[in-house]
């Protein structure tokens, strides 16, 4: 039997200090594309192993943020005969710079690859601003 | 297979990870399966019993009806194409990450499998292909009479 060696070490922090997640996990960068059309911006993200109940799409200000949540598989009874690529979650972020009509963001899952279209919004109303004379 | 010693250099702990690592890369090369080629497309990981053999792969976003499975004897071919989502007049891209087109892989299986029982289910973007070993490819258990 292996017992994982743990660092005994003091690891000195960055400044400022990250954020961690709490789950001790591996994280992916899905990989994206971006493409805009007159109405919306589409997003596209390869995320093979979520589906529509593990993913969490947010946008908080004009950051829009993906997290994807991957059950890990266990296979008991075999042995790894070999490993090209590993199990993990996914978590990227955009910064948004079109005005988004938030409440009309539309977001789903097919086949491991998540489609999130945020339709643009309407041009705001140029607003005349009454000048008084004092 | 590595027990404590009495000599040091250093902190042995400076060398647990890589000594695990030789470990595991010679037990990869022993166990008599081939390492596949680097820089493939899709990425495989295998999983091996006496019994059966089972292959995953990330491949998100394919029409299953695309996808190709062959086996013959103790190799196994994926094969398929990954579609573009074609843009309209007027549409344009702010980045293209993601990989497009045909790919094609064979793995060569530490044994001969039946290809009448070979199963593949494909869901959320991961294929996953159960080879059963072949009946006249198992060990066989060797009576041994007492005269």
């Amino acid at each position: 039997m292996t017992v994982e060696k743990k660092e005994v070490q003091k690891q000195p922090a960055s400044t400022p200090v990250e954020t961690e997640r709490t789950k001790l996990r591996r994280v992916f960068v899905p990989k994206v594309d971006i493409y805009e059309t007159k109405e919306a911006l589409v997003l596209l993200a390869d995320m093979p192993g979520v589906d529509e109940k593990s993913v969490d799409v947010t946008l908080e200000k004009d950051i829009l943020t993906l997290r994807g949540v991957v059950a890990p598989r266990e296979y008991k009874g075999y042995s790894a005969g070999f490993a090209e690529y590993r199990e993990g979650d996914y978590e990227r972020a955009f910064s948004v710079s079109e005005e988004v009509a938030r409440d009309r963001i539309g977001a789903s899952v097919k086949n491991g690859v998540l489609k999130v279209v945020l339709p643009k919004a309407e041009p705001a109303k140029a607003k005349k601003i009454a000048i008084t004379a004092g | 297979m590595f027990g404590p010693r009495i000599w040091r250099f250093g902190s042995l702990s400076d060398w647990v990870p890589e000594v695990q690592r030789l470990q595991n890369e010679m037990n990869r090369i022993f166990s008599g399966l081939p390492s596949p080629a680097p820089g493939n497309d899709p990425l495989i990981n295998v999983w091996v019993n006496n019994e059966e053999v089972k292959l995953t792969a990330e491949l998100p976003g394919i029409d299953p009806e695309k996808l190709e499975i062959a086996v013959l004897a103790d190799r196994v071919t994926v094969s398929g194409s990954r579609e573009p989502e074609l843009l309209k007049e007027g549409e344009t891209y702010h980045r293209s990450e993601r990989s497009f087109g045909r790919f094609s892989r064979t793995v060569e299986l530490p044994f001969k499998v039946n290809s009448d029982k070979v199963e593949a289910k494909y869901e959320k973007g991961l294929l996953e292909i159960r080879l059963p070993r072949a009946e006249e490819d198992k060990p066989r258990k060797i009576e041994i009479r007492s005269a």
